[in-house]
């Protein structure tokens, strides 16, 4: 552990949950506008280091929705899924859909970028809590 | 529904789903084994249309080229796919028993699939970008189940193989960077049209010279061969024996489906070349077999050597000559797969892999004697098996041709593999067990081990006992090959 900030540790904590719902916000200005699920993935990474460096690994795994490796698992998952529907209605496989149910703007693509984001999230976060756990053993 | 992309997208969905099954290894070994067994029913489907001479193409999301991720399905492509996932299933079942299984982690299942769907998408890709990004993908699953073992031997192997492996990639990377550049194309059929303007005929046989170097390092062909025997014999049977059944082979597939179609007839030198490096890497394989005395290194080298007769059928730039390697593809992943399978039952009945301190199995195994001997023998070219129907229709078309000196050297690097497999056979099965073990009593947990190889068994011998319907498939898949035809 480095020696602790008070400043920091009051305020990345409340950063984590500003860092998240900037990256949600970034996933879903993506369907029209730069952004997307790779970049949003990004910044969920950046609050995940963020945290693990300031409250220590263990808090900020713990904070994942899923362990890093089943995180980005069912991520592509999710992104090969959101291919299927086009394939079981005799379209080529990834052509995607759109539609808006009760007023709202929805598409099979969005699963596709959920999916990124997911994967993106899981596989560099797993990387960076990683290397943060060998780095507080060292320190 | 489309099923072209049945043959990655189904591994890759098993390997995701066994992925996240990782702390439930039961359940994690049943939908691995429910995914691979599905694979080659998938497989057949495409076969039944790929046969009637059909092409089946599919676009990603429907996008038109240039923009989309092209796939197709031809006879060339969807008989090595079947054949694939074949071995994939026979390793799978094989892991299951207790002959030499590679240790239990919960990345095995997942990379075992990944790596399957790695193959199944390079043989079905129709864009040279893709099959960089497939072969890619089969580097990062081949590594994870290299250092899977986490000992010094297995962490040792996996650096020669990522050393060498990866130069191959950025060699290849390079090389579609280069072709890319220079035609404005990656597909298949675009680049086909676009390689035959005059205006690229100065540059582009050296971008070619660069592929076929990359391509021929993932093939293990003489001289870059080495990663080979210096990585393999660190693998658990079952997991050597998909190594040594498809990663070269998918080097060899791409070398025929680029330099016997796409740009068939552009690069004359570098085909010219390519019979003389086969020569020599059959002959240089072999006599690394009959030095070796560990049974995984006297195979691996016998993959070398056979890799050998797979681009001789490819320099021979001819339908018939493409049509061989195709046959002698399929049937080789069968033969050389059944062999290391047989090397896991050997170790775990006799308890070591060198020849020198085994021995008996004859006495004690007339049955599993029985499965090496149908297993060699193809691999040899003895008439009734598969591999004597290969090597017929290699040496013929090289004799056609008036290639003699090729045509010989096979003929007599038979007769070495012939005294390798007569090695194993006297070392393992007819001399008495140096250390007297005791072999007869039945071993627990062998049954899945004998049933992965009686099914490749059961193929190879299938390919060699009708051979007409197999070789007549081949001929149709690779009509036009070696002539220029377009794909």
């Amino acid at each position: 552990m480095t020696p602790r900030s008070v400043l920091l540790d009051r305020i990345v904590p409340m950063l984590y949950w500003l860092l998240l719902a900037a990256a949600v916000w970034i996933l879903l200005r993506g369907h029209n506008a730069p952004g997307g699920g790779f970049i949003a993935g990004l910044v969920a990474v950046a609050a995940s280091a963020a945290l693990a460096i300031v409250l220590g690994e263990r808090v900020a795994r713990a904070r994942l929705p899923l362990a890093p490796l089943p995180l980005a698992a069912s991520g592509v998952l999710l992104a090969l899924v959101s291919g299927l529907p086009a394939l079981f209605s005799g379209h080529p496989y990834l052509m995607h859909f759109w539609g808006a149910p009760l007023e709202v703007k929805l598409s099979t693509v969005m699963l596709f970028d959920l999916g990124v984001f997911l994967a993106v999230w899981g596989a560099l976060a797993g990387f960076v809590l990683a290397l943060l756990a060998a780095w507080e053993e060292a320190a | 529904m489309n099923l072209i992309l049945a043959p990655l997208l189904l591994p890759l969905f098993t390997a995701l789903v066994c992925a996240l099954l990782a702390g439930r290894p039961a359940w994690q070994t049943r939908i691995s084994l429910a995914g691979a067994a599905a694979n080659p029913l998938f497989g057949l489907l495409l076969l039944e249309r790929a046969a009637s001479g059909e092409v089946q193409h599919l676009v990603l999301g429907g996008w038109p080229a240039p923009f989309g991720i092209a796939f197709a399905a031809d006879g060339l492509g969807v008989a090595l796919a079947v054949v694939a996932a074949l071995l994939g299933l026979a390793v799978l079942v094989h892991q299951a028993g207790a002959a030499e299984p590679a240790a239990p982690s919960p990345g095995l299942h997942p990379l075992v699939h990944l790596l399957l769907a790695g193959v199944g998408g390079a043989f079905m890709t129709a864009d040279l970008f893709n099959l960089y990004v497939w072969f890619e993908l089969m580097l990062m699953a081949a590594l994870g189940l290299l250092v899977a073992g986490g000992e010094r031997r297995h962490l040792e192997a996996a650096f020669k193989y990522f050393v060498l492996n990866v130069l191959g990639t950025l060699l290849l990377l390079a090389a579609v960077a280069l072709i890319h550049g220079a035609t404005g194309h990656l597909n298949f059929a675009a680049l086909a049209e676009a390689a035959r303007r005059p205006e690229l005929a100065g540059v582009l046989p050296g971008y070619l010279g660069l592929l076929a170097l990359a391509l021929l390092l993932k093939s293990a062909a003489f001289p870059l061969y080495a990663w080979l025997p210096a990585t393999y014999h660190s693998l658990p049977a079952p997991i050597l024996a998909l190594f040594g059944g498809l990663l070269t082979k998918v080097g060899v597939y791409a070398l025929l489906r680029l330099f016997g179609q796409v740009f068939a007839g552009v690069a004359e030198a570098p085909v010219q070349l390519l019979g003389w490096i086969a020569l020599a890497t059959m002959v240089s394989g072999v006599l690394g077999a009959a030095y070796h005395w560990d049974l995984r290194r006297i195979l691996a080298f016998h993959i070398v050597s056979q890799i050998g007769y797979l681009l001789l059928g490819i320099a021979l730039m001819s339908p018939a000559g493409a049509a061989a390697t195709l046959y002698f593809t399929a049937h080789n992943i069968l033969a050389k797969a059944g062999l290391f399978l047989i090397a896991g039952i050997v170790w775990r009945l006799a308890g070591h892999h060198d020849l020198r301190r085994v021995g008996g199995l004859y006495a004690a195994r007339p049955g599993l004697a029985l499965l090496f001997l149908l297993a060699a023998f193809s691999l040899v070219g003895v008439p009734p098996t598969s591999g004597f129907w290969g090597k017929f229709l290699l040496v013929r078309e090289s004799f056609g041709q008036g290639q003699f000196l090729w045509g010989g050297v096979a003929l007599a690097v038979g007769v070495l593999t012939l005294y390798s497999m007569a090695k194993i056979w006297l070392e393992a099965f007819w001399k008495p067990h140096p250390d007297g073990r005791e072999m007869a009593a039945p071993v627990p947990g062998l049954a899945p081990a004998y049933a992965a190889v009686m099914i490749l068994g059961a193929a190879t011998l299938g390919m060699g006992l009708w051979p007409e319907p197999f070789i007549a498939f081949a001929q149709s898949a690779t009509a036009g090959f070696g002539t220029g035809g377009r794909p």
